[in-house]
């Protein structure tokens, strides 16, 4: 049932894994979902979970937030038991497929979350969560009178309330624009220096290449592939530029640039630009994709 | 980094306050309201002429006629009972469309989610959702019963011998409705949901005048499934109840000629009534917690 393991986290930070989930095994039926993941997500990482459609992804984050129970294996929160009390006190999460109340505003949309969730931020935190996800000025608007990137800005701002620990983000900027984006990429490297600890299942590998510590690959309900974005990627020559016209040595590494450029300006070429190359986070989630085992 | 309070007893109560109220408003803001405030509107207005008509019919037959019928207590409590059932059915309409989509529902649009991951919960959730709605339909329902009492007072100057009794009675039967719509909406959607629970109302109902034809012409069968139903279903017996209550000092002639009528005379549920109903509720709601804990959101 299970797929083979792949080590998940590299190096580990100091403290307690803020998401631990250990042989996660989740079935709707008899269609397996989840074949016996494992993820952990330090405090201060952020970590990008990314597969293709139907993967699992939005079940493992689902079961995470406990509104999905496990078929097998322990998914903690800081140690307590997914789902329970002390482990939804400390996450935040923003649900791919979310609706709020047409009739509600964001003040009190928020409002209401503050009291849920216990906290005694008030009006000031309100303020800041709007103003931080840029909607400063629609603190009275209705969510009816809201475009879907406005609704998805109001989310993140819901799911920021009681300053979680842990923060579960489930395709957060599927109806932003680029503005939008770069907002929530700018916001959640400041959650991480904070300390908190981020999910970011996403769709979107710039957006995860350009700032998760971490990736975690997942296919047909297994984890394929996980290490940094760095580890991930692989060298693929180096490219030069001389008077000559442009070329690519597929086997050239970084470390052997310095020898072609003098190899060339020997052979009496002029070196315009050098560049080293690597395969980008797509070719590598392809790559994992393409290579995981058929359910 | 959390700014969580620690939860206290009052604390923990507070999320359910909020939910409650939050509830309490989006039954007033939503749609469905104004539909029924039309609707209520339009009963009430057509209720108003049809006591006027009678009354004033039964005035002119009392001139007309020597015979020593008491037609006022008959038309009165006809009438009374007719709107009555009015007032059980409006309230069901809002109790319905204001918990048809508790749990399935709203987890399909997404609405239920945001709510159920804070620490609040998903049992709290549930059982303040029905509580919220409960407490709106009893209001409505109060509203409504006692502007139907004013109606008949003003054009017929009847009275029910009991008023406050069948109120509440009426009020209860409509939480009733609410917690079996709660619990289907566990498994059902919302439009599915909706379907179920009129085809529940109007078995209870439809059995409550089975058995008021049963006990007309005798026939145990039709009573004893009435009764059997009526228990299973309790908003129908304590609508029978609050009925019997509104006529329930009625002697003699009077006594056997509202209870003719398919509205004039209903069926004491005893004094375990209200105390079944409470466990009943407790049962349906423990039942639908415990099987929405299971559910995948």
């Amino acid at each position: 049932m299970s797929a083979p393991a792949v080590a998940v986290a590299t190096a580990a930070p100091d403290g307690a894994a803020a998401l631990d989930v250990r042989g996660l095994v989740k079935s709707y039926g008899r269609r397996p979902a989840l074949r016996g993941v494992d993820v952990t997500v330090y405090a201060g990482e952020l970590v990008g979970l990314l597969g293709p459609n139907g993967a699992g992804k939005s079940t493992l984050v689902k079961t995470v937030c406990g509104l999905v129970r496990p078929g097998a294996g322990s998914v903690r929160v800081f140690g307590a038991r997914a789902g329970s009390r002390d482990a939804r006190g400390r996450l935040g999460y923003l649900a791919e497929l979310f609706r709020y109340p047409s009739w509600s505003t964001a003040d009190e949309l928020l409002a209401l979350h503050q009291r849920l969730a216990g906290s005694e931020g008030g009006v000031a935190e309100r303020r800041r969560l709007l103003e931080l996800v840029g909607l400063a000025d629609a603190m009275r608007v209705r969510v009816e009178a809201m475009s879907k990137g406005m609704q998805q800005r109001l989310g993140l701002a819901q799911a920021l309330i009681g300053s979680p620990d842990l923060l579960l983000l489930d395709e957060p900027t599927s109806a932003l624009d680029p503005a939008g984006r770069r907002l929530v990429r700018e916001v959640l490297a400041t959650l991480r220096d904070q300390g908190v600890a981020v999910l970011l299942n996403s769709h979107l590998l710039s957006e995860v290449e350009l700032i998760c510590d971490r990736v975690v690959i997942v296919s047909q309900g297994s984890v394929v592939s996980a290490g940094t974005p760095a580890e991930l990627s692989h060298a693929l020559g180096v490219r030069i530029e001389t008077d000559t016209g442009s070329r690519v040595v597929e086997d050239a590494r970084r470390e052997d640039i310095p020898g072609l450029v003098a190899q060339l300006v020997a052979d009496g070429q002029r070196v315009y630009a050098v560049e080293p190359l690597r395969s980008t986070l797509e070719e590598a989630y392809l790559e994992a994709v393409r290579g995981a085992p058929p359910s | 980094m959390s700014t969580v309070a620690a939860p206290t007893m009052g604390r923990r109560l507070r999320p359910a306050v909020a939910l409650g109220l939050w509830t309490v408003r989006e039954s007033l803001r939503r749609r469905v309201f104004i539909v029924v405030g039309l609707l209520t509107a339009g009963f009430l207005g057509l209720y108003a002429l049809g006591c006027s008509v009678a009354f004033s019919g039964m005035n002119n037959a009392t001139q007309d006629t020597s015979a020593h019928v008491p037609l006022r207590e008959l038309v009165g409590a006809t009438l009374g009972g007719l709107g009555m059932f009015a007032v059980l059915f409006l309230g069901c309409v809002l109790a319905a469309f204001l918990t048809l989509s508790t749990v399935r529902g709203d987890a399909e649009q997404g609405l239920l989610q945001p709510l159920v991951v804070r620490p609040v919960g998903r049992a709290q959730v549930i059982v303040v959702r029905w509580a919220a709605a409960s407490v709106v339909c009893a209001l409505y329902v109060g509203l409504v019963y006692a502007a139907m009492l004013i109606v008949l007072d003003v054009t017929g100057g009847w009275t029910p011998d009991h008023i406050v009794g069948p109120g509440f009675r009426l009020a209860l039967s409509v939480a009733v409705l609410a917690a079996l719509c709660v619990l289907g909406s566990v498994f059902m959607t919302a439009t599915a949901n909706g379907i179920a629970v009129f085809m529940v109302l109007g078995a209870g109902l439809f059995a409550g005048l089975l058995g008021q034809v049963g006990r007309g012409i005798g026939n145990s069968s039709l009573k004893h499934a009435a009764n059997v139903i009526a228990w299973c279903l309790p908003f129908e017996s304590l609508y029978q109840d609050a009925l019997a209550q509104t006529t329930a000092a009625q002697v003699g002639i009077s006594r056997f000629l509202v209870q003719l009528g398919p509205f004039g005379g209903g069926v004491s549920g005893g004094a375990l009534l209200l105390p079944y109903v409470v466990a009943y509720l407790a049962g349906v709601g423990a039942m639908t917690v415990a099987l929405a804990a299971r559910r995948d959101l």
